[in-house]
């Protein structure tokens, strides 16, 4: 029998039975697509969640004053005091996992302009501190070196402050305002963070060189606390180490004597990530198998429950003259037709699925290539194999025994 | 002397279900000559069945010979029989055994597709030509839940005319039909018959038996006698004399 015969009859044969081949086109279908959609999902999520996580600097690394040391006894005002600028610069010059530093001074104060106040928190730190922290300009620039060095009156606005003192969607760069009765100039407008993870607005801020900060607003001469950027997420650990290192040899810390700051990082919140990530990985491997399992047996079953009448049409085509290998030919034939066009329209119904189900629970799905050839694949062979299997069974019968099967 | 197409020595066939052994067939010799019209009778269970499946290769006897056209069957696979079937033989089942959802015209065509000399336009021509030869020029496009027991039939016979075969095996082809189409298939035989097509057929009714040249009675798995048709009846000499409009008042 050649080609054109071949598909010829297939396509007839599953033309004759439109339901029967639109039922096990839609078990392929929707094992392909529940792998695809429900793959997207949950790749989908692990992806948010792994953004928000390195949206808080996965990489970053805070140092602050030990304010308990010895045994929960506190020092009193001087342990507050315990960093200082210089310790700035010796992490920039020494630690090598680490990319970027800065200081940070608090101050916290009313904020006017015209007849609006606001209370925020203001922040002294170097230009890298956006870097450090993953802040973003929205309109203006970052203050430069030169600002820093000459204690510039210049500062950057989170949405916060500009929706409490401009109203929402201002655009306040150029404007003067007064911090704590000083007149500062905004230069720049951070770009919306929203809350973090523990519902803190993160946007209810001004960013103000350190310098400025530390001399007009403050008035002291330690800083608060160090923040800093692993070259990766990988060094955090020993940029740990490092500043560690640094620190209690600037402050000169006998061996015997506990630190008098503390480091703080991301990693214990990395390793929850990673075990989360670990877990979805797992349910999602689960909810992948469930899914191909579901279609798998849904393309069995219509394929079996076919067998009856399809054994009587093999044993009419065996007894007018088709070979056995004709029968399975253009049974591998039509479900291989199936196979692809169900696997096809289920690809392109996961996909919507997992587009529907991002919008509705505000995430966006990942469609990742490897579920698509899974799914397909395994879907697939599934369906090819069980529109074969019973075709094999029923042509190694004589004709007249498939005739009259029953 | 004419050819001999069908020369069986021995033939048994048994069915084994459980511990029990069924004998349907216990050594039957036969031959029949080119251009022969047989007809084979006997009781239910007798075993005209079991000798027509294997006559027509869809069945393996359990002992004995078979000649067919010169060929031994028992020694050919299952491919060599599969194309043995499609060209020499045509079969008419009982039960029709059209498939479903099918117009007449695919059903026809469908042994055409396993012979891979035949084209697409041969085919379609070929199938045109046996329905017409079988009167059903206007069913064509008709599915078989469209037509009636005797077009159903007729589309079945057209179907095993279709691959011109040489030896044409009917089983009780009139078997679910009225007396009027039973006689109209039988002249559809006897044409058949005429243009030199050997016919072998099962029934169960002496009339319908008479529209043969020979007669060949079955009892017990054996051939119990044979005998050449004296007065051979002619289809179409009875339709004619059969009042068409009593038969149409008799259907309704
Ligand atoms: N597939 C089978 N399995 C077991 N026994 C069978 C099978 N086919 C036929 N037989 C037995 O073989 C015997 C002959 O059956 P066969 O069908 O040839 O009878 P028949 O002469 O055609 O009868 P009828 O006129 O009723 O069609 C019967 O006893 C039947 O029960
Ligand atoms: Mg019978």
């Amino acid at each position: 029998m050649n080609l054109t015969n071949l598909f010829k009859i297939a396509i007839r044969a599953l033309v004759r039975n439109k339901l029967r081949a639109f039922l096990t086109m839609l078990g392929i279908i929707i094992g392909v697509a529940s792998v695809i959609a429900m793959l997207a999902i949950g790749e989908g999520s692990k992806k948010s969640i792994q953004d928000q996580m390195s949206s808080m600097g996965t990489n970053l690394i805070m140092v602050m004053p030990n304010m308990q040391r010895r045994g929960g006894v506190s020092l009193g005002a001087s342990s507050s005091m315990a960093l200082k600028y210089s310790d700035v610069t010796a992490i920039r010059n020494e630690a090598a996992s680490i990319a970027a530093v800065s200081p940070a001074v608090n101050a916290n104060g009313q904020v006017i302009y015209g007849n609006q106040n606001t209370q925020t928190s203001i922040y002294g730190v170097s230009e890298e501190y956006l870097d450090i922290r993953k802040l973003e300009i929205q309109s203006g620039r970052i203050f430069n070196s030169n600002e820093v060095r000459s204690m510039s009156k210049v500062c950057i606005l989170g949405q916060t402050v500009v929706d409490n003192l401009f109203g929402k969607g201002a655009d306040p760069v150029g404007i003067s305002i007064r911090i704590k009765n000083l007149p500062f100039e905004i230069i720049g407008v951070l770009k919306d963070k929203g809350e973090s993870g523990m519902g803190q607005d993160q946007d209810d801020l001004i960013l103000a060189p350190y310098t400025t900060v530390q001399r007009r607003l403050a008035a002291v001469d330690y800083i608060n606390g160090i923040y800093a950027s692993a070259v990766s997420e990988e060094k955090s650990a020993s940029a740990i180490t490092e500043v560690e290192e640094i620190l209690r040899r600037t402050h000169k810390i006998k061996e015997s004597e506990e630190d008098d700051f503390r480091i703080m990082s991301q990693s214990e919140l990395l390793e929850t990530v990673s075990s989360i990530t670990n877990i979805m990985k797992y349910l999602l491997g689960a909810i992948a198998g469930i899914s191909l399992l579901v279609g798998g047996i849904g393309i069995m079953n219509i394929m079996f429950v076919s067998v009856t009448e399809r054994t009587r049409e093999i044993g009419l085509r065996m007894s007018i003259g088709g070979r056995g290998k004709d029968i399975l030919r253009q049974f591998l034939v039509e479900s291989m037709l199936l196979s692809l066009l169900g696997g096809a329209v289920g690809i392109i119904f996961g996909y919507l699925i997992a587009k529907g189900a991002g919008t509705l629970m505000n995430m966006p799905p990942v469609v990742t290539s490897q579920s698509i050839v899974l799914a397909f694949a395994v879907c697939f062979i599934i369906g090819v194999f069980f529109g074969w299997y019973p075709a094999k069974k029923a042509s190694n019968l004589s004709p007249i025994d498939a005739l009259r099967y029953e | 002397m004419k050819n001999i197409i069908i020369e069986i020595n021995g033939l048994r066939k048994d069915y084994h279900i459980g511990e029990v052994t069924v004998h349907a067939l216990r050594g039957v010799d036969l031959k029949i000559e080119e251009g022969e019209f047989v007809a084979i009778m006997g009781v239910s269970g007798s075993g005209k069945s079991t000798m027509l499946n294997i006559l027509g290769c869809l069945d393996k006897p359990t002992h004995g010979n078979y000649m067919l056209d010169s060929v031994n069957i028992n020694t050919l696979d299952k491919d060599a029989t599969a194309k043995l079937r499609n060209k020499k033989l045509g079969f008419v089942f009982q039960a029709y055994n059209l498939l479903p959802r099918t117009t007449a015209l695919e059903n026809v065509e469908l042994p055409l597709f396993y012979n891979s000399k035949v084209g697409s336009r041969e085919r379609k021509e070929r199938a045109v030509n046996a329905l017409e030869a079988v009167g059903l020029a206007d069913r064509m496009h008709h599915m078989p839940n469209q037509l009636s027991g005797g077009q159903q039939q007729r589309v079945a016979i057209a179907r095993s005319l279709v691959n011109d075969p040489v030896l044409i095996l009917a089983d009780e082809p009139t078997g679910n039909l009225d007396t009027r189409t039973s006689f109209e298939i039988m002249e559809l035989f006897q044409d058949l018959n005429e243009k030199g097509r050997t016919i072998v057929y099962v029934t169960h009714e002496s009339d319908i038996a008479k529209f043969a040249t020979r007669n060949v009675i079955f009892r017990d798995g054996k051939i119990q006698r044979e005998n050449v048709v004296s007065e051979r009846l002619n289809a179409r000499e009875i339709l004619k004399t059969l009042p068409v409009e009593n038969i149409e008042e008799f259907d309704a």
